[in-house]
């Protein structure tokens, strides 16, 4: 099997990448490319560790395929911070104790700043329901609900 | 001598005592005196028992002072998750 | 200093209060390393070939056309393992299948290669001849004396003669007289309650790396809950000295109890032996759901008698756990806290451990208690409301209290049950309407909590940083705690202070993360280890001073002359003591060994909601209150976060998790799709509300919080679920078929 030559935009970042055919966005991330913050809880996309966001859409990484990124913009967790400036979610998810074994928390940090991009004043709701595709086994939710919800109102006054 | 509660199953194994009396002065002496009283405990003692002493549980802490007055209890292994 | 001197009623400067954890950033940025994150130069990657029968005896395996197979670096069975130790004889048999495959998943072989394609080719090279045998995967059926047997000669002198060698263990526990007890009451209410197998749920699978070079020396990371535990064992599996095999912990995705056990590793450690190459080995989604270790499924059958007036006369209860192929289900844990949260006169359970062809069961929070307790509480349940009393008044009546002798033996010290009752009976949540179609459900819990065998090192940097070192992997936010207790210990700020979680070479041994014992145990040792130090910088700084160290105290984070007589010297803070360590003597450290004992009690009680959907059958949480005692809560945002952790799990062992096997043994639903845990649209906020009744065996008064909150939800779901439905509930999971046919089975008989 000869592999797949692809060019794409990683976090802003021009990338080139040579991966099988049947690999998947998820495997290139995680051991091609080495941006592990991408977690693989699943591999059946029925779990949103592994979310990335693919031209401003969310995707499970699991599901789609390495070569599919040709073209494209995807932005992962580790693009989420500016240099050494975290993301206000990001912030708000450590003082808030959102976040217990971390190991979902990327997954639901790229899924959580996309739905305040779409919709800066979300319900209590509205929150549960854009991230019910991602799995949290530590925290029931409560913490992290609330995180979302609080940075969400701290963006609409500053802004 | 200490008093000892042994559980249900394990009475049985004491000849239906539910309370037995043991020359101990530690964990450690306790459990050499209740295997070499009554050897029909020495298989459950060889898989592994906690002891209650006055509330507390110990496991393997052969030198914890018991004294006569204590209240000593025997369970089963006890571990968490 | 006694380790009962007790600080409960000082002003905590630091405990309490909410700083932000240490590994806080590296989790919101990707950055932080898990099992699955390592990558050697060189390495390999490793999986595993398991059976796709239930019960099957492994005549032969054939694995030259794999090792032939380009890209193949080694390939291992159970032949490759020398004979091992008894007390490790049954993990490696899970871990390797030898002469029988005993559930569906089993390892039989594992290979390494260039890369997973190749790995998984090779895997379909090897050919195992089966001899499939009949199989059993439901604890009463295994109990039968027809029953296909999985071992001969296991069965333990506690068991009647006669029974089926699938019948490991029976234990007894209780006093009084359960005959005389249940003439005296009003009522008797005898059911049989049973429960599905579940799994820890944690989100990241097994995963580690392994090396082992050609002197014996071996190294390995890995997500656990124990590296100790990982080295000891893993030493033992492959005739290793311990010492020869260093464990580094990576971050840990989660365990509740499901990584306090091996897998992977001996095979990973098997593999870069025979490869001499490093190996990297992870579980896949399925492999996490077949073949590691789910809880134990369950048959229970209660008595419990009570009078008109509320007070319970006896309580009887026979457990049946099947913990998987091989003995050591948690059904005495179960039996022993079944009704460990009421003050009985006569009291009974008997426990029986069983084997079927399922995957060895591994701990899960409060390992046996849940199931118990959502049987015994249901009855409590169906008495108290068939009285017409109120769930909460009758508990308290009946409620364990400092000086009760606990229904598995010794007498309580002070414990927080009785307060978690009367904060519920306060609580907003209790006096709330209820609507149409809803009911509202309250059970209590208890957990042991531990204590173990724990390191601490805490060491002092010349510009006076602490860094404790400890050996117990995070699994909650303990190294924030960890950092607070030294710091308070010490009177310097949070920041001043950082925790690591130290590899096997750096202590040792320490006990597991579990049993909740992390911020008691390990809490204790640093408290102690600060305690160390603090009474070595006191001695250098009389030494500067010249004077007797008796005369030297610590305060806010200083030595200070102890009175008057001791001299007029300004006092000498960390940082300047540090500043001088050479000159003094050398570096300073403070640490702290011991076999932690005196872990507290814990009790919880729980409130819920439901709303049931007549149509479907579906349960909708519209409400659920945690009320647990803490003893002293050191960061009161990560004690929420473990009630509210645990009692999630619980709804959803209550509502929708189960293991569903075939009538051919294969285990039907092992992906998240099918094994349903609650996601974020099925749940309301869960309030939590912090009780604190001081561990007199802990400085500052500290029990374990991690295991008891996932005890109740079971019971309180049933009970809440069976108060909508005017039908008491007694089989879980409470999944919408179930719910449906017991709603028409009332509308028929009321019909």
């Amino acid at each position: 099997m000869s592999q797949i030559h692809v060019t794409t935009q990683i976090n802003g970042d021009a990338t080139e990448f040579l991966c099988e055919p049947d690999e998947t966005l998820m495997d290139v991330l995680r051991d091609r490319l080495g941006l592990t913050g991408t977690k693989e809880g699943c591999g059946t996309g029925d779990c949103g560790a592994c979310t990335v966001a693919v031209d401003g859409r969310l995707v499970c990484s699991c599901l789609m395929l390495g070569a599919e990124a040709e073209g494209r913009d995807v932005a992962t967790i580790e693009g989420m911070a500016t240099g050494d400036q975290l993301h206000p979610l990001q912030q708000k998810f450590i003082e808030m104790a959102a976040l217990q074994c971390g190991i979902c928390t990327p997954g639901i940090l790229v899924a959580a700043k996309s739905l305040l991009e779409r919709n800066p004043d979300p319900s209590e709701e509205e929150v549960r329901y854009w991230l019910a595709g991602n799995l949290c086994r530590c925290t029931g939710y409560d913490k992290i609900i609330r995180a979302v919800m609080e940075t969400a109102a701290d963006m609409r006054r500053a802004s | 001598m200490v008093k000892v509660l042994l559980w249900g199953s394990l009475a049985d194994a004491a000849d239906g005592q539910r309370e037995v009396q043991v020359e101990a002065g530690t964990l450690r002496e306790l459990l050499d005196g209740l295997g070499g009283n009554f050897p029909g405990l020495r298989a459950e003692l060889e898989r592994g028992v906690s002891v209650s002493i006055d509330g507390r549980i110990y496991n393997d802490a052969w030198f914890t002072p018991i004294h006569e007055d204590s209240e000593v209890v025997l369970l089963k292994r006890l571990k968490g998750g | 200093m006694a380790l009962d001197d007790t600080k409960k009623t000082r002003d905590f400067k630091v405990i309490g209060t909410r700083p932000d954890r240490p590994d806080g950033i590296d989790k919101v940025t990707g950055r932080a390393r898990f099992g699955a994150d390592m990558v050697l130069p060189g390495m390999l990657t490793g999986r595993v070939l398991r059976s796709p029968h239930a019960h099957a005896r492994i005549r032969s395996i054939d694995i030259s056309k794999a090792e032939a197979l380009p890209g193949v670096k080694a390939v291992v069975t159970r032949a490759d393992f020398d004979a091992v130790p008894d007390d490790v004889a049954d993990i490696l048999d899970n871990c390797m299948a030898g002469e029988k495959a005993l559930y569906d998943g089993h390892a039989v072989a594992a290979v390494a290669a260039t890369s997973a394609a190749v790995a998984r080719k090779a895997l379909k090279l090897i050919e195992v001849d089966y001899e499939v045998l009949p199989h059993v995967t439901d604890v009463d059926a295994a109990m039968k004396p027809d029953a296909p047997v999985l071992h001969e000669g296991r069965q333990q002198e506690t068991v009647p003669k006669g029974m089926s060698p699938n019948v490991i263990a029976r234990s007894e526990f209780g006093h009084g007289d359960i005959e005389a007890g249940l003439a005296k009451a009003d009522r008797v209410v005898e059911r049989t309650f049973r429960t599905a197998a579940t799994h820890q749920g944690y989100i990241e699978p097994h995963a580690c790396v392994a090396t082992m070079s050609s002197d014996g020396q071996g190294d390995l990371w890995v997500c656990t809950q124990g590296h100790y535990m990982v080295r000891n064992t893993c030493a033992a599996i492959l005739g290793l000295e311990q010492g020869q095999l260093r464990v580094t912990a990576s971050e840990i995705g989660g365990g509740f109890g499901g990584k306090t056990a091996v897998f992977l590793e001996p095979v990973a450690l098997m593999l870069a032996r025979k490869s001499g190459r490093p190996v990297k080995m992870v579980m896949s989604r399925s492999e996490v759901l077949r073949a590691s270790g789910p809880t134990s499924s369950t048959s229970i059958d209660v008595k419990i008698g009570m009078t008109k007036a509320g007070k319970i006369t006896a309580g009887m209860a026979e457990l049946r756990y099947q913990g998987g192929a091989w003995p050591g289900s948690p059904v005495d844990m179960g039996a022993m806290s079944a009704f460990a949260p009421y003050d009985l006169e006569n009291v009974k359970t008997i426990g029986w451990d069983v084997v079927s062809n399922r995957p060895k069961a591994a701990a899960y929070r409060a390992p046996g208690a849940p199931m118990a307790a959502f049987a015994v509480e249901s009855a409590v349940d169906e008495l108290a409301k068939g009285f017409g009393l109120d769930p909460l008044e009758v508990r308290l009546m009946n409620g364990a209290d400092e000086g009760t002798k606990a229904s598995y033996g010794p007498t309580y010290p002070a414990i927080g049950l009785k307060a978690t009752l009367e904060a519920a009976k306060a609580h907003p949540h209790w006096s709330a309407p209820l609507g149409e179609n809803q009911g509202r459900g309250v059970a209590c819990g208890f957990w042991f909590n531990f204590g173990g065998d724990t390191c601490v090192s805490l060491n002092i940097t010349p510009d006076g940083t602490v860094t404790v070192s400890e050996g117990n992997p995070d699994i909650g936010g303990s190294r924030a705690s960890m950092t607070m207790m030294a710091a308070e210990e010490l009177g310097i700020p949070y920041e001043q202070v950082r925790t690591i979680i130290a590899d096997t070479g750096s202590l040792g041994q320490n006990e597991v993360t579990d049993g909740s014992r992390v911020t008691f145990a390990v809490g204790l040792a640093t408290i102690e280890a600060a305690r160390a130090a603090k009474r070595e910088m006191c001695r250098r700084a009389a030494m500067v001073w010249g004077i007797d160290e008796e005369a030297v105290d610590w305060e806010d984070g200083a030595a200070r002359p102890a009175g008057p007589n001791a001299g007029k010297f300004p006092p000498m803070t960390l940082k300047e003591i540090a500043a001088i360590a050479s000159n003094t003597g050398g570096p300073i450290a403070g640490h702290h060994e011991v076999n932690a004992e005196g872990a507290g009690v814990s009790f919880a009680t729980h409130m819920v909601d439901v709303e049931l959907d007549r149509d479907t059958g579906s349960t909708k949480i519209l409400r659920y209150t945690v009320l647990q005692d803490a003893g002293k809560a050191v960061h009161p945002s990560y004690v929420e976060g473990q009630f509210q952790g645990g009692a999630v799990q619980g709804i959803g062992w209550a509502l929708n998790e189960e293991y569903v096997y075939g009538e051919d043994g294969i285990l039907q639903n092992p992906g998240f799709l099918d094994y349903r845990i609650p996601v974020a649209s099925d749940l309301p906020m869960i309030d939590t509300v912090i009780l604190e009744i001081p561990n007199p065996g802990h400085p500052y008064g500290v029990r374990g919080v991690g295991e008891t909150s996932i005890v109740p939800p079971l019971a309180a779901v049933a009970n809440a679920v069976s108060a909508a439905a005017g039908v008491r509930m007694t089989d879980l999971p409470l999944s919408p078929p179930k719910v449906l046919a017991a709603l028409q089975g009332r509308a028929r008989t009321e019909a």
